[in-house]
């Protein structure tokens, strides 16, 4: 196999549609992500099978906010998937559209977020399992933040023309972020305010 | 490498005091506390600041060689990783002339490290210096992964890539699994200390023992990340010296990946003391046996391979023969202490600190030593003096086992850890004085070994492209190589490069002669993941300030947290967003941006 694949004609030069060193680097992130969530996760479900008192302390968390919540961060999720199908095939506008969209979105569920903080009835020392909820929606919350420093700085790219359909590897690896933020969310979900729900 | 060398000796100046307080029994040469930062310091310094950066080091460094390549697939994270390692090294020293450095050992347990039992701020620079250098590891790791993913040479398929190559990039993917759990229980400590969170708080129904959990999750599977490349090193080089091809590769390779994989599932068998269940001890004592397998392995691979080849009994040899039998007692004592009762018995005491010097210098630093004895002519041109070298693996190999093999001893007779001096009355004495003797004598041998790198640096005999007549990548471009490493990519058609026509095992030859030219500035040729087919020419960014400047800014905000400074979290933060952004411009010399043909 030495010869022969050499000869196949001229290779692309730089970072040619999604599959960019960056892409891989940002897979790893997020894998890297992915295990410290599961390990606060582990932290949460650890302290509560040891605890000897009610968990959670005042009875399983509302679900008005956190349900809309939930539905705007994979709507904002859709929408960047939605751009970025656009830029494949060289529709500028569409990401420019996606990604304003997420933006909005993203926003939104911070506001969301921050009154849900304010409404909980505890504080970040009031208990083990206070403690848990601010630093495991707080870290949560920190990536979002993450994420939309990065829609919004795609997007201010996106304005000045650099990405087309074949040069839009930033955008798929941004987008990768952006998506496992939201499936982080889920997870976060199902884990605080579906799962005292069960028992 | 140089500097995690630097802080090597700085790690083994504070075992030299250590060792000289404990000399004697009853001696007064440190106070307690200074004792006690000391041997955490030690520790910290050793395990963390030395042992995984200086293979990181080398990995960098030889990486693109052996696969290859012009450099790593991302130039820039390589020296971020570098400069934060440095920078968490030095917010850790900080402290140290202060009086004020971490002091609740490198395993930090809580509640020792609870702001009721420890409030000073030592253990909270520990805490943030932990989460700043896990910061270096990750991207490290990261770049590890991605340059195996992109770019190897072409043909260089993921069954004829150098051991040393499967090593590093199992520790990497370690890391990124385990790291997160050190820096989320360093961060949980943090803020228990300093915003009143309750996690580790009994009081308040925290626990404890997930500082434990967290602490060993992430630490298991750190011993093996800072052992698996040394054991590359010496897979890779021991069979040059015993000039035929190392024994059953692919099982030292799967070995490899499987005592990684394992590493994850023992980690309770460091807290087989702390009254869990005895359905999980059992289950996590049968996982250590197991573990033993692959080790086991690598080990017959070795000896094998020294067996049937022709030894050439250079220091390089010596070093990595040395390795696999102190591995050896290492891993028994391991197997040992992996039995539930029998660890009851030596837990805490000096046994365990036999074991783990046994394994993290057996496998680390003498590995370490042959591989820069092998290496040396590659990255200067010059031979180190053969002689001097040898003298010095004997000095070291005598002090080493005079100094810890007696701790074995001394662990049985009772000797617990951590104490600051002992009675004269229980026994220890000899072994004590022994074991500083060794100390020292262990200490000179190093020292035998930095004067020749020093000296045969400048006056070292001159050697060419190859002179071990080695096999793989690295041997076939000039020593020391140009900054480009290779000028022509070379194709990869065996395991072999260079031993094909000694080897005459088929037709097919590697070409380091013809191939890819690239000569349109920082090229580099980026191929696909398991059979290195050339998919994509990869544009390099140049030397650039940036990394430098985001270190500092990521620096900076730790240490606004630890002056819990409010309006420097904030333009610290921002400092680092803007220089992340500037970094990530999109360039149209790196074919980022749209060209306007397209």
């Amino acid at each position: 196999m030495s010869e022969s694949v050499v000869s196949n004609g001229p290779l692309p030069i730089g970072s040619k549609g999604h599959l960019a060193s960056g892409w891989w680097g940002m897979l790893a992130l997020v894998f890297t992500e992915g295990a410290l969530f599961a390990y606060l996760f582990f932290s949460y479900f650890y302290l509560a099978l040891h605890s000897i008192s009610e968990w959670p302390p005042n009875g399983a968390p509302h679900l008005n906010i956190a349900i809309p919540g939930t539905i705007i961060l994979v709507a904002a999720s859709v929408v960047v998937w939605w751009g970025e199908r656009g830029i494949r095939r060289g529709k500028t506008r569409q990401l420019i559209m996606g990604l304003s969209g997420a933006i909005m979105l993203g926003t939104s569920f911070l506001a969301m977020q921050a009154v849900e903080w304010h409404n909980e009835p505890f504080k970040l020392g009031s208990s083990v399992y206070s403690s848990l909820y601010f630093t495991i929606t707080g870290t949560h919350i920190l990536h979002v933040i993450v994420g939309l420093l990065m829609m919004g700085v795609l997007l201010l790219w996106t304005v000045l023309g650099y990405f087309g359909a074949g040069r839009h590897a930033a955008v798929s690896i941004g987008a990768i972020y952006w998506h496992f933020v939201t499936v982080v969310w889920l997870v976060v979900f199902s884990v605080i305010y579906i799962v005292p729900r069960l028992g | 490498m140089v500097t995690a060398f630097l802080f090597l000796m700085i790690g083994g100046v504070e075992a030299l005091l250590i060792r000289a307080q404990l000399a004697r029994p009853n001696q007064k040469l440190l106070t307690p506390e200074q004792y006690s930062q000391l041997f955490t310091m030690h520790g910290v310094t050793m395990i963390f600041l030395y042992a995984l950066p200086v293979l990181s080091g080398f990995s960098n460094y030889l990486w693109p060689l052996l696969l290859g390549s012009r450099d790593m697939a991302f130039p820039r994270l390589n020296a971020l990783s570098y400069w934060v390692f440095l920078f968490a090294g030095l917010f850790l020293y900080c402290s140290f002339p202060l009086g004020k450095a971490p002091d609740g050992g490198w395993f930090n347990y809580v509640p020792y490290a609870s702001l009721a039992y420890n409030p000073g701020p030592n253990i909270d620079v520990y805490a943030l210096g932990m989460v700043l250098l896990g910061i270096s590891t990750t991207v490290g790791s990261i770049n590890f992964i991605v340059t195996l993913a992109r770019t190897r040479a072409p043909g260089m398929s993921i069954n004829r890539v150098p051991v040393l190559v499967w090593g590093t990039v199992t520790a990497s993917a370690g890391n990124l699994l385990a790291v997160p759990a050190v820096s989320l229980a360093f961060f949980m400590l943090f803020m228990d200390r300093q915003a009143g969170t309750h996690f580790f708080d009994s009081v308040s129904g925290g626990q404890p023992l997930l500082w434990q959990h967290l602490f060993w999750m992430f630490g298991h599977p750190w011993v093996y990340a800072i052992v698996l490349p040394a054991m590359g090193i010496v897979s890779d080089a021991l069979p040059v010296f015993c000039r035929r091809p190392l024994v059953g590769y692919t099982a030292v390779a799967l070995s490899t990946v499987s005592t990684m994989v394992l590493g994850f599932g023992v980690w309770v068998h460091h807290m087989f003391a702390s009254g869990l269940p005895t359905l999980s001890l059992s289950f996590f004592s049968a996982a250590s046996f197991v573990i033993v397998i692959p080790s086991a392995v690598a080990v017959f691979a070795w000896i094998a391979t020294i067996w049937t080849g022709r030894p050439v009994f250079t220091a390089a040899f010596w070093f990595f023969a040395g390795f696999v039998l102190l591995f050896v007692i290492g891993g028994v004592s391991g197997f040992m202490t992996a039995a539930v009762p029998l660890d009851w018995q030596l837990t805490r005491t000096y046994f365990v600190i036999a074991h783990l010097h046994y394994v993290l210098i057996g496998i680390n630093v003498f590995p370490v030593l042959g591989g820069i004895c092998y290496w040396f002519p590659k990255v200067t041109g010059r031979f180190m003096n053969e002689t001097l070298a040898k003298w010095s693996f004997w000095v070291m190999f005598v002090g080493f086992n005079t100094a810890f093999f007696p701790m074995h001893i001394l662990g049985i007779l009772g000797m617990p850890r951590r104490i600051y001096t002992y009675g004269d009355h229980l026994g220890w004495s000899t072994a004590n004085l022994v074991i500083s003797i060794g100390a020292f004598v262990f200490a000179a041998g190093l020292l035998l070994f930095l004067i020749n790198v020093f000296r045969s640096f400048n006056h070292g005999a001159p050697a060419g492209a190859n002179p071990w007549g080695a096999a793989s990548l690295e041997w076939s471009t000039s020593s020391p190589p140009p900054v480009y490493n290779f000028a022509v990519i070379p194709i990869v058609a065996s395991r072999y490069p260079l031993w094909e026509d000694m080897m005459d095992e088929g037709p097919e030859r590697s070409s380091v002669g013809t191939g890819m030219l690239l000569d349109q500035g920082r090229e580099t040729v980026g191929s696909t993941v398991l059979d290195a087919e050339p998919d994509v020419i990869l544009r390099m960014p140049g030397d650039s300030y940036l990394p430098f400047l985001l270190s500092v800014a990521v620096t900076a905000v730790f240490v606004s947290l630890l002056l819990h400074s409010g309006w420097a979290l904030g333009v610290t933060l921002l400092a680092a967003f803007v220089a992340s952004v500037w970094w990530l411009w999109p360039l149209q010399a790196l074919g980022q941006i749209q060209a306007q043909h397209e």
